[in-house]
């Protein structure tokens, strides 16, 4: 792509390029991905503490208890998402770039689901071990919770848009992306439950992948326009 | 036409309509909510089923619906100042959203104490529209907390309608979604085919309640509006003239 007399590399190569950037800087500090997973496990070890370590209770309260700690982990990594990016200044190239904003931010929100929402689909199976679920069912859970996360992402990243450089902004961000994330946890959680007790839960699958797919086209654009706003 | 528009997107302008328009929203208003007050409480007949209960309708399902035209209000008006750069929508917006929450939670309160008696408990989870609503006013304190979060008045403005309008997008789907987690509820009444499933000594009362709610919010929304735009507009020249000339 040629803007003036520079020579830009092209979108798609923009895209992943934001990406990469972004997963080579995890690997340099794998504490930002670890926590938040460490922070899930632990939600989900709170539960049998508080409510007792019936058997019964915990296959049933299983599916929810293990969204909510998905959901939980996900919006506290959010909050790091444009954080440093503001901080030294990179998220103003960004900004500058001549590349649409929309694919960068796109970017930057796969690799945040990358290194935050693929790592909790791949812990999952151990924890739901832990409540008894059934083989199956563990399935179905992974299924949701890696629909799930895309979406959660992605509105997510219109959250953590809006409230970069703020200064309560951690729990504004929580409070910005939790209503908007309850259809997500309601789909998620009722039907690893649904599975749970045998009874058809397609279409709950069907409702996470339809928005996820809505996330995917129309979050980006809400992203992009936030930053902008944000960084004025 | 054009120039209509131009005009009332002055501040100053719209700040003289606003203050003819208000009686006209007033008068009506109140004079509808005394009639549907008292026809609701004395001339309705008890319902067969729900006895003396069911006249908390009167305040619930006005308030039910302005929670909702009020987060449209908000959405819209952010629309229209994000696109076109209009001021004025974002003092709209900013003006809507503590009066819609105000409803919300009004929806919320009266839908709890009619829950008490026909229900047998002040909050029934498996409602999905005690939960849409409740959904709702979150999403007004999100909102607001967002404003309240910015100090600069046009990054705000611009920050909060983003928020709105992903809002917008997103109730028809909480709506959506809270249905799908359960059903239990006595179906819509009001609006369904082959007209309401209503007495008219019942139904003219609630018309009256809700265009009177309805005329009592636009009242309310333009004062709102007016001590807005005076607020933002604290460093102009007309609102000094205005000012020494009192």
């Amino acid at each position: 792509m040629t803007v003036g007399n520079v020579t830009t590399p092209g979108l798609i190569a923009g895209l992943l390029g934001t990406a990469q950037r972004d997963l080579l800087l995890v690997w340099k500090r794998p504490g930002d991905v670890l926590n938040p997973l460490f922070f899930f496990a632990m939600v989900c070890t709170l539960f049998p503490l508080a409510v007792g370590p019936s058997v019964e209770q915990l296959e049933f309260a299983g599916p929810g208890v293990l969204w909510v700690a998905a959901l939980l982990a996900m919006l506290l990594s959010l909050n790091s998402l444009f954080l440093s990016d503001f901080e030294d200044g990179s998220l103003e190239q960004l900004l500058l770039s001549p590349q649409p904003l929309v694919l960068l931010a796109l970017g930057k929100t796969f690799a945040h689901w990358l290194t935050s929402g693929l790592p909790l689909v791949i812990l999952s199976p151990l924890l739901a071990v832990a409540f008894r679920m059934p083989g199956e069912t563990i399935g179905v859970l992974m299924a949701t919770l890696a629909l799930g996360t895309i979406s959660l992402s992605l509105l997510g990243s219109v959250g953590a848009a809006l409230t970069v450089g703020l200064h309560r902004g951690t729990a504004l961000l929580s409070l910005l992306t939790l209503p908007l994330a309850m259809p997500v946890l309601i789909f998620g959680a009722r039907t690893v439950s649904l599975a749970a007790s045998g009874d058809l839960y397609s279409m709950g699958i069907y409702a996470l992948a339809a928005y996820a797919v809505g996330a995917l086209s129309l979050a980006p654009f809400a992203t992009a326009a936030a930053l902008r706003i944000s960084n004025e | 036409m054009w120039t209509f528009f131009h005009k009332l997107a002055s501040p100053p302008h719209f700040y003289r309509l606003a203050k003819t328009l208000i009686p006209w929203f007033a008068v009506p208003g109140y004079l509808l909510l005394v009639y549907g007050t008292y026809a609701g409480l004395f001339l309705a007949p008890p319902d067969y089923q729900q006895g003396d209960a069911f006249r908390i309708i009167y305040v619930h399902v006005p308030a039910a619906y302005l929670s909702m035209m009020a987060y449209m209000i908000l959405a819209v008006a952010g629309g229209i100042g994000l696109i076109w750069r209009m001021k004025l929508a974002h003092a709209v917006a900013a003006s809507a959203a503590p009066i819609g929450a105000s409803f919300t939670f009004l929806a919320l309160a009266t839908g709890s104490i009619w829950g008490r008696p026909m229900w047998g408990t002040w909050w029934e989870w498996t409602d999905p529209r005690l939960m849409s609503e409740l959904i709702l006013l979150f999403l007004y304190f999100g909102y607001m907390a967002l404003r309240g979060a910015i100090d600069d008045t046009a990054k705000a403005d611009k920050a909060s309608a983003v928020l709105a309008l992903v809002g917008a997008v997103n109730v028809p789907i909480i709506h959506f979604s809270v249905e799908w987690w359960s059903s239990l509820h006595q179906g819509p009444t009001l609006v369904r085919e082959g007209g309401p499933a209503m007495d008219t000594a019942m139904l003219y009362p609630l018309l009256a309640m809700i265009f009177g709610f309805t005329f009592v919010f636009g009242a309310m929304l333009l004062r709102r509006i007016r001590t807005e735009v005076l607020h933002r507009e604290r460093r102009t020249r007309w609102v000094k003239d205005l000012v020494l000339a009192d």
